[in-house]
């Protein structure tokens, strides 16, 4: 059932239980960035820009063993919905800062940059739900714009059971209107090892595997769009 | 996924592998490039079982069996025997602290900087001063990225006059092109004289005029150092700019 017991047998936007909502990536648009990304999926925008390696401060903070990843989450405070218009920072941010540096760490060897800081910032200027997994996807083009190694990219996308039904790519009103258990899924495409799972709400077993198998078809689409992204950068120039 | 447009065997009896990319195309991390044992990673790509996956954004380079990828992006990593143009960012008790455009500053040590005498007390700015370009070579590089220079040798020494511009570091093998090619061209056809440095910093020193030719001419270069046959694009561009 639903927050308000209804049954849910058609999406607000018209979409199919199983569609993403339409999606576009840009790479390289902060130019003094080392690397930077767009990703938009239906109304949530994110912006990722990348700086380093560069040198860790605070000094403590060094790992003399390996390079250090930093993410920085940030909703814009006109991005979005109710209590989450405020500036600055809060406990969500960080703890999304924190989980976008967990999810993207499985893919990146920071093993050569002792001492040193990877600085992933983004920052999400509209939001519609989905924005910790719109920002992982703009953070990984970003990382392999800026030219780190990577084994893979990381593509991420919320899915959601509301009524018993599996839906792809929830939205705001889904999430909080609605009441659909919300469950960001990020995963490594080629070899689909997931790197963030988490879930907000109640759902079965057989719903939460029925949505993994689901959150692994949508990470396929949106690693097609982040690798056409990537190579679309480098296919203008002169005479080729 | 990726469009296959050779035959996959996938049975254990003698498998003919696949490649799944052309040479000289862009490839993404996490792409799949070949199928197939007979085919070897080289730098930015790994084997996972049977396949042949990219690991950095950049160009495939196909020599033989061997898939190599140029990265296209990238900041500098220092590497002893690099030629580098750095600034003074600070002084020490015998030396300098120099900054390069990487994660990680170089140390250049009195006795690499002057062959003449230093008094005890003596001010070494009048040597080097915060601010100061030099163009250095790298002599050693430790596990921890402790980064020693030197300004003795052919070439090396502060720079006076002129202005510095930055490109990325995988840039630079264009700006100096096959045995200095492109330098030879920038150089003769501006009459402006530049020193590349390994880290992507540029040392450019002329009339105002050729200065400007230059520095279009470098960033014509630096967007599309993904393609071939530069050099030829690029005499056509400066002869443009006549």
């Amino acid at each position: 059932m639903t927050k308000s017991g209804e049954k849910y047998t058609k999406r607000v936007d018209g979409r199919g239980f199983k569609d993403v909502r339409p999606m576009s990536a840009k790479v390289g648009i902060v130019k003094r960035a080392d690397g930077s990304a767009m990703f938009k999926i239906g109304d949530t925008v994110a912006y990722a820009a990348v700086y380093g390696p560069r040198e860790l401060h605070p000094k403590f903070m060094q790992d003399p063993s390996t390079g250090v990843l930093r993410c920085s989450y940030a909703m814009m405070p006109f991005s979005g919905h109710g209590s989450r218009v405020r500036p600055g920072t809060s406990r969500r941010a960080k703890e999304i800062s924190m989980i976008m540096a967990n999810a993207l760490m499985p893919v990146l060897d920071l093993k050569m940059y002792a001492n040193s800081v990877v600085d992933v910032f983004v920052s999400l200027p509209q939001t519609d739900a989905g924005t910790r997994c719109a920002g992982i996807c703009a953070a990984s083009m970003a990382l392999a714009d800026a030219g780190f190694e990577m084994k893979d990219m990381v593509a991420a996308v919320s899915v959601g059971v509301a009524d018993k039904t599996v839906l792809a790519d929830i939205n705001a009103h889904e999430d909080c209107d609605i009441g659909a258990s919300d469950i960001p899924v990020a995963m490594l495409p080629q070899s689909g090892k997931i790197s963030l799972l988490q879930l907000d709400g109640v759902v079965s077993k057989e719903k939460l595997s029925e949505a993994l198998d689901l959150a692994k078809e949508l990470c396929t689409k949106i690693s097609e769009v982040q690798r056409n992204a990537l190579k679309e950068k480098y296919s203008s120039g002169v005479s080729q | 996924m990726i469009n296959s447009e050779s035959v996959v065997a996938s049975d254990n009896s003698g498998a003919v592998g696949s490649l799944l990319v052309k040479d000289h195309d862009v490839v993404v991390p996490g792409q799949v490039l070949a199928n197939g044992l007979e085919f070897l990673p080289s730098y930015g790509s790994y084997r996972d079982g049977d396949s042949i996956i990219a690991s950095v954004l950049g160009l495939l380079e196909l020599r033989g069996k061997v898939l190599r990828i140029i990265p296209l992006a990238g900041k500098y990593f220092p590497k002893a025997g690099d030629k580098i143009i750095a600034r003074v960012i600070d002084i020490l008790m015998t030396g300098w602290r120099v900054e390069f455009g990487s994660a990680y500053s170089g140390v250049l040590n009195l006795k690499e900087a002057t062959s003449r005498f230093v008094e005890r007390d003596e001010d070494l700015t009048k040597i080097l001063g915060i601010g100061d370009f030099i163009v250095a070579g790298i002599t050693n590089v430790t596990s921890q990225n402790l980064v020693d220079i030197t300004t003795r040798g052919q070439g090396l020494g502060p720079l006076r006059g002129g202005r510095i511009i930055t490109v990325g570091t995988s840039k630079v093998p264009r700006i100096i092109g096959k045995e200095g090619s492109m330098v030879k061209l920038l150089r003769d056809s501006t009459g402006c004289n530049i020193t590349v440095g390994q880290n992507g910093w540029i040392w450019i020193d002329g009339s105002p005029d050729a200065e400007i030719k230059m520095v279009g001419a470098i960033v014509e270069i630096e967007n599309n150092a993904h393609v071939s046959g530069l050099t030829d694009h690029i005499q056509k561009f400066l002869e443009g700019l006549r």
